[in-house]
């Protein structure tokens, strides 16, 4: 473990690095488009007009601020920390990927680029970008594994709806990895005209960078929301992380609290001490994939192995290299919930909340269940409740042997 | 000299451009491979690209991609690499010719960049090609490669302008290659206008020896090539050479590896019919 840095907010340095993580592992080809999107994202990062028209899509498309929730009955229920729940399911599109989206495609505009490309897994990224590029009249071509595409039907037709071409990808597992490889190929190719809109914290420098920048409008909110609320900061914040953006977005704006403890929840599939997982953090090693050194999933040699999880937005072997960085400062705790937990948590919450959480954000609220019961009832957690759970309907449906 | 300049030395010498031949080591399986590699040289390959398979080829199409995937089902490792070229130096005798790693940094890291070097140099390897380690990255690899006399070749792509390429120059060695086409390998090829520009280009920035690659498929093209450039590079045509000579079960069927060599063969020819000055 390294020594405590002054401040875990500052990163990454000039050439992207979080400690030895990130970077940009990258094709030739590709370095100079890196290059110039950095620069780019940098110049509209400091434009007032361009952070406007953010702010102005933020507001009134997508529907931010998103409520901060007191969970009163499952706060009861659990019997410990008081449970607040940040609605990002609430966001149009039902997931928080829609911040970094409007973001990276008024970037693109702005780029002056002609074509979007992304990858997805959940199909929610897909969704979000989909729709922000009919919004802006702008092909878009998403990728996506067919395994996903199955588990995932109904994102699927939405992006189709909203005129996007989905291309299912078969190589690989066919998931979100393989998914990523196809976006990065098509990329090469046509990177002269073509934004590739990247949905988590991963990816070459300044991805990581950039879309954290973006998600970050999760914990500024939060944080404003609960001094209106309780008049103070929050003790506890659990996240689900596949690449780690909407924990990175909640998580950020806080890493320099020290009194604030911090949870990353990863995919344990059927178990970390089966193979089929997806915890990169707790099961893998540090390796370069996708443009970054962080922690993978891999085999002895460095041969990528496949990821396992119910969820196809965590079903990814790697992790953004920021959260590799904090977890090796041991700034955020970094733990995990199997399939089986987040399918019982997706129903705790339908059952005593209303709320049809995504898959995904079900990790978040199985560990916070763990969590809870353990912290004072003082203690102010806060899950972070990345989507909804509309797009796995059918899926839980079938496991749990629901006739729809 | 390293063997990649002598190489280079001895075909300017001939009044001549090379031909580089990439396989992916292990396809389809370690033995037929390594019988490949054995007959590259007498073939007409005059430097040697070994591809390290690798589980997500991100710049690789889908016929390097294909070759990479059959090469793991059959157990092809990094050490079995280094076995095959330890094994090319002993029984072919052959010295001269250069033998390129190329592929994704990840298997360098998880060896550890000073033991991968000492490995592949004590094998006979004589540098390399990472597809996804640009000069911004090269400095953990570099020190350790020269060190152990390996070359490191860079990559420039038609995106690599003027301002640019002194940066990527200053870590290459060997030679110099240029990704002739937008995209991954295997898909487009580039135009013999195109490749004059770039490589006149690029020789106003260096002297090191340049090779083109990507998307040469025929003999007229890889002549085309030699007209400009000091070595053609081929590679998804070879392979999709090996995947033809597979049954339905993809076992190697006799004519693999004559069939292999007829094509090589071809394209050498092709090369070796431009005289230079
Ligand atoms: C609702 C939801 N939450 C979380 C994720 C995981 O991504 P990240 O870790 O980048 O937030 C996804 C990805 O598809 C998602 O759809």
């Amino acid at each position: 473990m390294s020594s405590t840095p002054n401040s875990y907010r500052i990163g990454p340095d000039e050439r992207g690095h979080f400690g030895i993580f990130g970077g940009r592992y990258v094709a030739e080809t590709l370095m100079p488009l890196i290059l110039d999107l950095e620069k780019a994202y940098n110049e509209a990062k400091a434009d007032p007009q361009f952070q406007g028209e953010l702010k102005y899509l933020l507001t009134q498309y997508a529907g931010r601020p998103s409520p901060l929730y007191f969970a009163q009955r499952l706060t009861e229920k659990l019997g410990g920390a008081k449970i607040y729940l940040k609605r990002d399911e609430l966001n149009h599109t039902g997931s928080h990927k829609i911040n970094n989206v409007l973001g990276q495609v008024l970037l693109a505009k702005r780029m002056g680029k002609t074509r979007v490309i992304a990858e997805t897994g959940a199909g929610q990224h897909g969704v979000a970008t989909a729709t922000v590029c009919a919004l802006f009249d702008i092909p878009c071509v998403v990728f996506m594994g067919s395994v996903d595409v199955d588990r995932q039907a109904p994102n699927v037709a939405r992006m189709k709806m909203l005129g996007a071409e989905v291309r299912p990808v078969t190589a690989g597992a066919s998931t979100l990895k393989d998914a990523m490889n196809e976006a990065l190929r098509d990329w090469v190719a046509t990177c002269e005209n073509t934004f590739y809109c990247i949905g988590t914290v991963a990816g070459p420098h300044p991805y990581p960078a950039m879309v954290r920048d973006f998600q970050c409008v999760i914990g500024d909110e939060v944080r404003k929301q609960m001094m209106e609320a309780e008049g103070r900061l929050p003790d506890t914040l659990v996240a689900c992380i596949g690449g780690g953006s909407n924990a990175m977005g909640l998580f950020h704006p806080f890493l320099d609290d020290p009194t604030v403890r911090i949870f990353g929840v990863e995919a344990a599939g059927r178990g970390l001490d089966t193979e089929e997982h997806a915890a990169s953090l707790t099961g893998g090693r540090p390796g370069v994939l996708h443009g970054n050194r962080t922690y993978l999933l891999q085999d002895r040699e460095g041969q990528i192995t496949e990821a396992h999880s119910i969820s196809a937005g965590l079903d990814y072997p790697g992790i953004g290299p920021e959260h590799s960085w904090l977890k090796e400062t041991g700034r955020v705790e970094y733990v995990s919930a199997t399939d089986d937990e987040a399918v019982e948590a997706f129903q705790l919450l339908c059952k005593l909340e209303g709320i049809i959480p995504a898959l995904e954000s079900s990790h978040a609220v199985a560990y916070a269940a763990k969590l809870a019961p353990t912290l004072p009832k003082d203690n102010l957690l806060v899950i972070n409740l990345s989507g909804r759970g509309d797009k796995d309907v059918p899926q839980i449906a079938e496991r749990l042997g629901m006739k729809i | 000299m390293s063997r990649i300049e002598k190489r280079f030395a001895q075909l300017k010498a001939d009044k001549r451009a090379g031909l580089v031949t990439y396989i992916t080591a292990g396809d389809p399986d370690a033995e037929i491979s390594y019988q490949i590699l054995k007959g590259l040289p007498a073939a007409g390959a005059d430097l040697i690209e070994l591809g390290m398979p690798f589980t997500d080829p991100m710049a690789d199409g889908p016929s390097i991609q294909l070759a990479g995937q059959r090469a793991l089902k059959a157990g092809m490792t990094v050490d079995k690499t280094f076995d095959m070229v330890r094994r090319f130096r002993k029984e072919t005798g052959d010295n001269d010719t250069p033998i390129l790693l190329m592929g994704y940094y990840n298997l360098i890291y998880q060896r550890g960049p000073e033991k991968f070097c000492k490995d592949a140099a004590a094998a006979g390897v004589d540098g390399f090609i990472l597809v996804d380690l640009p000069p911004e990255e090269a400095d953990e690899l570099k020190p350790h490669a020269t060190a152990n006399g390996l070359d490191t070749v860079l990559l420039t792509a038609p995106t690599t302008d003027d301002v640019r390429l002194p940066a990527v120059l200053k870590f290459a060695s060997g030679f110099v290659y240029f990704v002739s086409v937008l995209g991954i390998t295997g898909t487009k090829s580039a135009t013999e206008e195109a490749v004059r520009t770039h490589v006149e280009r690029i020789k106003r920035h260096t002297r090191l020896p340049v090779g083109v690659g990507f998307g040469i498929r025929t003999p007229e093209q890889a002549a085309a090539v030699a007209r400009h450039a000091d070595a053609a590079v081929v590679g998804t045509a070879i392979i999709d050479h090996v995947k033809a000579g597979l049954d339905d079960k993809g076992k190697a069927k006799p004519e693999l590896v004559p069939g292999v060599f007829a094509y090589i063969k071809a394209l050498a020819d092709g090369v070796r019919g431009v005289r230079k000055a």
